[in-house]
């Protein structure tokens, strides 16, 4: 198990090194001088020429690389153009909204999605699983932005049951005044989650239920309830997890599309705006960050994975 | 196949293309909405007029006007043109290079370290964010909008047909062709790619909704597009500043790109299990 850690972790630099390349190049050949950003329109001439050989733009693109490689592994990730506060405090401290966010939402989806699918799997062919698909098929077809402007005004100006717009911290409001804020974002989000994780669910669930060992099971004698919910289930959850777990990730880095729309001070949200302001050091940090993440959360998975079913084997 | 269909009973039938023949008729009538787009429309879905705006759904406007006056019905069925033509290209491009990128890689053990690394660090990346920042270096626009969601796809296509090739290689056919002098060129296309038809075809269909939905998030974000070209996310993000107390002004849009999604999505799961029985 040890080898298989450490094998694992070893296999992720090769991507690890590729995402930080792709990422340099990709904020390089954005257009538009940063120089121009920081000092504004109005600047000499000299000014833009000195912060440009203070930044080192000057330099051969690979000497700009290898530094930029070595202030990454360092851990000095550069400062935002837009406030002058280090990248990664704008990041944690836009972290919270998107970490409530995202473990709502998530909690939304997996208490519908993984329920309503195992009952799907186990009733198959019935009504009850044609209805189950069709609705989940229409939750992963509607567009989660739409889904949330139309909650604004149903549920938040019609029946005022929820704030429209804004995050209101723990700090402020405690974690119900936090969840309160953030329950028509996260129904929105969850929609499309709950539906995939139901029509996921149900094909893994299908998938161990055609294995002889259930239908050994059966053959014993023994109730369909114990078949279904101790011998299938068990097997079936491992990948679901996997699927939980990974979408947990990928939240974390921020729902660029929710937060927008309830405009929500998340990372997704920092994200959109040091793009639009050109915050090239801002934007490559959490770009990275997202990538690294997921990157992680990936080993993470696989090492449970194997934990949890010893017969996985990686390549 | 041909066979088979003579045999089945009208019930059998149905069940086996129910779904794409529902499907199917659907999309038929939104790209025919697509087509005859002037025809159906009853305004110029550019025209604006500031004595217009923000009129209620009414018998003359019958999904009401936007904040510039504009028929709403008119932008949302002229938008079909531009999300439908989108879609397609993007699904469709993505294919082609992708499966090329995937035989490549699948095939020749040196492009496969090298191109599939590559491909690997992009899927690495956040998606919207990925595609946000391609918009931002290639600059506005359908073209540049297109190459930047192809490139965000690229990465799983070719690593579908990469697997599919893996396996395929070591097949006794291929070993045949070879054995009989065919170039490698002959092989992938004539005896590989012929064998990765029917999940291209799956991954065809199921592609257009997802093409859909991500073409109408980015559209919603104003980014990529022209806000004047009409298009169903970018309508939405139009009437996104009224929506309390004017909903309707996005509510249209989004029953469009929902039905489009739908019916895309009921399509590539009856192509499936047409195609692919054992994964019902």
């Amino acid at each position: 198990m040890l080898k298989f850690t450490i094998r694992r972790i070893f296999s992720a630099i090769p991507v690890l090194f590729i995402v930080v390349s792709l990422v340099f190049a990709l904020i390089r050949i954005i257009p538009g001088d940063p120089t121009i950003m920081i000092l504004g329109e109005e600047a000499t001439d000299e000014e833009y020429a000195e912060l440009r050989e203070k930044m080192g733009l000057n330099d051969p693109m690979i000497v700009q690389y290898v530094r930029y490689l070595k202030d990454i592994i360092t851990g000095n990730w550069g400062t935002s153009m837009y406030n002058n506060k280090p990248v990664f405090e704008n990041i944690f401290s836009r972290w919270e909204p998107t970490i409530v966010l995202t473990f709502y939402s998530t909690t939304l989806a997996v208490l519908i999605g993984v329920p309503v699918g195992i009952i799907a799997a186990t009733h198959r062919n019935s009504p009850l699983d044609y209805a189950v698909t069709t609705v989940s098929a229409v939750g992963m077809s509607a567009p989660g932005f739409w889904v949330g402007l139309m909650m604004v005004y149903f549920l938040g100006v019609q029946l005022r049951l929820f704030p429209v717009q804004g995050y209101t911290t723990i700090e402020a409001g405690g974690l119900a005044g936090a969840l309160r804020s953030l329950t028509m974002p996260a129904m929105a989000l969850s929609l499309s989650h709950q539906a995939t994780l139901c029509r996921y669910t149900r094909t893994m669930m299908l998938d161990v239920l055609n294995n002889d060992y259930v239908r050994t099971a059966r053959a014993k004698g023994l109730h369909e309830n114990i078949v279904n919910y101790k011998h299938a289930l068990k097997n079936a959850l491992g990948p679901v997890v996997t699927n939980i777990g990974f979408a947990i990730a990928s939240k974390l880095g921020g729902s660029t599309v929710s937060e927008t729309v309830f405009n929500l001070p998340g990372v997704g949200k920092l994200a959109y705006d040091s793009l639009m302001r050109r915050d090239y050091d801002q934007e490559q940090a959490i770009i990275l960050f997202v990538a690294i993440l997921l990157i992680f959360t990936n080993i993470l998975l696989d090492i449970v994975y194997k934990l949890l079913d010893p017969r996985i084997e990686f390549d | 196949m041909k066979k088979n269909k003579k045999k089945m009973t009208p019930k059998a039938f149905l069940k086996r293309y129910l779904r794409v023949m529902v499907s199917g008729a659907v999309l038929l009538f939104i790209f025919g909405v697509a087509i005859f787009a002037p025809l159906i429309a009853t305004h110029d879905p550019y025209e604006s007029n500031i004595y217009n705006m923000n009129q209620l759904p009414s018998a003359e406007h019958y999904f009401g006007t936007d904040v510039f006056g504009r028929d709403i019905f008119s932008r949302v069925v002229y938008g079909s043109r531009v999300s439908l033509a989108i879609t397609l290209t993007v699904t469709t491009v993505a294919i082609i290079i992708g499966t090329c990128l995937g035989l490549i890689c699948g095939y020749y053990k040196w492009a496969d370290r090298i191109l599939m690394r590559i491909l690997e660090g992009f899927n690495a990346l956040p998606g919207i964010l990925l595609s946000i920042t391609l918009i931002t270096i290639l600059g506005n626009g359908v073209d540049k909008l297109i190459i930047a969601m192809v490139l965000v796809r690229l990465p799983s296509i070719a690593r579908l047909v990469r697997q599919q090739v893996l396996s395929l290689k070591e097949k006794e056919f291929v070993e045949c062709a070879r054995a009989c002098g065919a170039s490698d060129l002959r092989i992938i296309f004539k005896h590989i790619l012929p064998q990765c038809t029917s999940p291209l075809i799956i991954r065809f269909t199921s592609g257009l909704g997802g093409a859909i939905l991500s073409q109408a998030s980015l559209a919603f974000l104003g980014v990529g597009m022209d806000p004047r070209i009409p298009n169903w996310g970018g309508i939405i993000n139009e009437g996104r500043a009224m929506v309390m107390a004017m909903p309707y002004q996005c509510a249209y849009a989004g029953v469009a790109i929902m039905i489009t999604t739908l019916a895309f999505s009921i399509l590539g799961d009856g192509v499936r299990d047409i195609l692919d029985p054992k994964l019902r």
